[in-house]
């Protein structure tokens, strides 16, 4: 056993009421420059619907994420090392920027410089690359938003794998949801894999994956390999980006600037033990429906005194061991089993999960008949399909899926009873595998929601590891070259060199 | 003249590409790229760009091991003088073209093409154009060697390479009285050596060979338990 930690986050679906302020938020502080307009860490799609950039999640089209072979390994779907170097010069599965929207502004000068006219004047769209007119914008980060364009282009959403689409394009059965995306800070993340620079990597304290800027030689093979299409390529500085979790916010215990501005509260960060041993095995699990158990037996549970152990001695600090223990993500994904990964049939054992949505029952014409499972309407009777989510959620198993909407539609006739009759019906909870008391956690965390039961982040320790003395004069963040030492040991130049200590290689 | 263009200016194009190369991947690590514009623009890259690189490695591999094996290795092989000349002008020639062609693709689709021309440097496409100069110049002394397929002058500038690369005397005497287009290529290739550090070439020096020679796939870094 091998004990890590990784700061993992939930969103839940169920809240979700599509605001882009995460995407906003994250946008203002991380994507403003040059290069990197066309690119959102964190975006918001609207399902069904194909998504950002269009049709990400068809990996048929993409290869991105792994593949397990005939012979039964596990390497990226866009090929192994060699297949990887023998694309450098042109990547086969690299999308263009027009897949993902070709970045624009708006002549606003326009406005206030036009001269007198008969007509209002108005603000044209300009090209962010060429600085030329764009006639018409065709494309843009959140082109579907509520359901924008015709059900046709939106049905070719790959979660609609096995079922019967048709009806959901009719005005009386369409459904929709969000779907919040950004960097899933993968246990086996195939950017890192493809990366032949070995630029990207997972940090051990915490499993933020991050592009090293400076060792980043731009051979763009990561962008394909992402199943998640989630590493964008600045096109100005030539180097990859992506997604940091907000590492200085999170080093702090400060939640990321998505989740710290949600206004749905819909995101939890919280701290989860696995297995590094684990990994590979589990990535590497037969059948697609085996991934998400596969992933579940990555974890460790927090309480037990073996991995305590273990913890501690791989290093693991007494308090990030007790974060774990209070970790809403521990709750959410092991304990109600509520929360799923995005896309385990990719292989990548993501970090970020998500619970599924509850919807309005099928149709209000059918309400009087509607299958009632002893006071609570039954899931495969909600107007978003089981199997859709499932689809989405664990490689198309739908138990998984409908156990997490009936624990929810419990809480909700658990508290209802409670609250609005003063039954305390136990019943309720026991049906779905629940006891009172976590019925109640489970309310307390999933609909009230405070600050301090969404946010279980421990400090980084890097009083453990460096001097805070040579930090002392750092210039912070900057975009290129302005904090970089060099990467000698000593000093091309003569003179001492600073004595930083930067991460290095483990594995 | 002839003095300095080639038994100087070989010294002074390598110490700058050596010193360059070396205070830019210290000093600026950051601005070490390829500077891929395949996101950009895919049409016209997937062709003009496996076309190019290949002939270009085809080419530079050729030059590397064509000039500065020892004559008398190539002998000791049972390489004639003539057979060399030969395959170097068969295989120099095929991947001439090829790369001349894929260059050209690359240099229409920099030109023309709006996102790409607004986005390039200088030195992106004055490197472009110096490299498609040289190829037309290296396939233009085809013409001269098969006059003379010998091999003679084709040890002639074997000879200088060595003398050059081994800090020997009368370098640029050996190849004093060769054609004027084979002046031309090596001076072009000179500069192409000059202006090596601050352009986009400094990428092909980190060709990712230690990729296939990483154990596994994963990377992961640590701040606990430094290396050293």
């Amino acid at each position: 056993m091998k004990v890590r930690a990784q700061i993992g986050m939930v969103l839940n679906l169920d809240k979700c009421i599509g605001c882009h302020t995460c995407s906003v938020t994250c946008k203002n502080v991380w994507t403003t420059r040059d290069g990197v307009e066309y690119a959102w860490f964190n975006n918001v799609e609207t399902k069904p619907g194909t998504g950002y950039p269009t049709d990400w999640e068809n990996q048929a089209r993409w290869n991105g994420g792994w593949e397990r072979t005939k012979s039964g390994k596990l390497q990226p779907k866009q090929g192994g090392k060699w297949r990887i170097l023998a694309n450098i010069f042109a990547n086969p599965d690299l999308p263009e920027i027009d897949d993902y929207y070709e970045p624009f502004d708006f002549d606003y000068d326009h406005l206030k410089s036009a001269p007198e006219m008969k007509a209002f004047p108005t603000a044209r769209p300009r090209s962010k690359i060429t600085g030329e007119r764009i006639e018409k914008i065709e494309k843009g980060p959140n082109w579907e938003e509520i359901l924008g364009g015709e059900f046709a282009k939106r049905s070719e959403d790959y979660n609609f794998e096995g079922v019967q689409k048709q009806i959901y394009g009719e005005y009386e059965n369409t459904f929709m949801m969000y779907l919040p995306r950004l960097c899933e800070h993968c246990l086996n993340p195939a950017c890192a894999a493809s990366c032949p620079s070995g630029a990207i990597y997972k940090r051990e304290e915490d499993g933020i994956v991050l592009i090293d800027q400076e060792k980043c030689r731009g051979w763009r093979m990561c962008v394909s390999g992402c199943p998640y299409k989630k590493v964008y390529y600045n096109w100005s500085t030539g180097k990859s980006e992506k997604c940091t979790l907000c590492y200085p916010r999170i080093e702090s215990g400060n939640p990321t600037v998505c989740s710290e501005t949600c206004v749905g509260r819909i995101r939890y960060l919280g701290v989860m033990l696995y297995d590094a041993d684990k990994i590979s095995e589990a990535a590497n699990a037969p059948e697609k429906t085996d991934l998400y158990d596969a992933q579940l037996g990555v974890f460790l549970d927090p309480n037990d005194p073996e991995v305590i152990a273990a913890a501690q001695r791989d290093g693991i600090p007494q308090d990030w061991i007790k974060s774990a223990q209070e970790s809403p993500v521990w709750k959410m994904a092991m304990e109600w089993k509520v929360a799923f990964p995005l896309h385990p049939e990719y292989r990548t054992l993501p970090m970020v999960w998500y619970i599924p949505p509850l919807s309005p029952i099928q149709n209000a014409a059918e309400a009087g008949a509607l299958g009632k499972d002893g006071g609570m309407p039954d899931v495969s009777s909600l107007r978003i399909p089981v199997r859709y989510l499932a689809n989405m959620l664990t490689a198309g198993d739908e138990a998984p899926v409908a156990s997490a909407l009936e624990r929810m539609l419990a809480m909700r006739a658990y508290m209802r009873s409670k609250t609005v009759e003063g039954v305390v019906d136990v019943g309720i909870a026991e049906k779905v595998g629940m006891d009172q008391r976590m019925i109640e956690d489970m309310y307390k965390i999933m609909a009230l929601a405070d600050y301090e039961d969404r946010f279980v982040i421990p400090t980084t320790h890097r009083e453990q590891v460096e001097e805070a003395y040579d930090i002392k004069g750092g210039c912070g963040f900057t975009d290129g070259n302005g904090c970089s030492t060099g990467i000698s040991k000593g000093s091309l130049f003569g003179g001492a060199k600073k004595p930083l200590k930067m991460p290095s290689e483990v594995m | 003249m002839n003095e300095f263009f080639f038994g100087i200016y070989p010294y002074i194009a390598l110490s700058v590409l050596l010193i360059g190369s070396i205070a830019r991947y210290e000093r600026d690590p950051f601005t070490w790229k390829t500077s891929s514009s395949q996101l950009l623009r895919r049409k016209q890259l997937v062709v003009g760009s496996i076309l190019f690189h290949v002939g270009i490695l085809v080419i530079f591999f050729g030059h590397l091991i064509g000039l500065l094996t020892p004559i008398d290795l190539f002998h000791a092989l049972g390489v004639s003088n003539e057979f060399k000349q030969t395959l170097a002008v068969v295989a120099g020639g095929i991947a001439g073209v090829m790369a001349l062609i894929g260059g050209l693709m690359l240099f229409h689709r920099r030109w023309t093409d709006p996102r790409i021309r607004k986005t390039s440097s200088f030195a992106d496409i004055a490197i472009l154009v110096l490299l498609l100069a040289q190829l037309i110049l290296g396939i233009g002394t085809i013409f001269v060697s098969v006059q003379h397929l010998d091999g003679g002058e084709m040890v002639k500038f074997m000879t200088w390479a060595q003398k050059i690369f081994t800090f020997r005397a009368g370098a640029a005497a050996e190849i004093a009285d060769v054609a004027m287009v084979f002046k031309l290529h090596l001076f072009l290739g000179l500069t192409i050596f000059l202006v090596f550090p601050f352009t986009r070439l400094v990428h092909m020096l980190s060709a990712p060979v230690r990729y296939v020679m990483r154990p596994g796939y994963q990377v992961v870094r640590s701040r606990r338990n430094p290396a050293e």
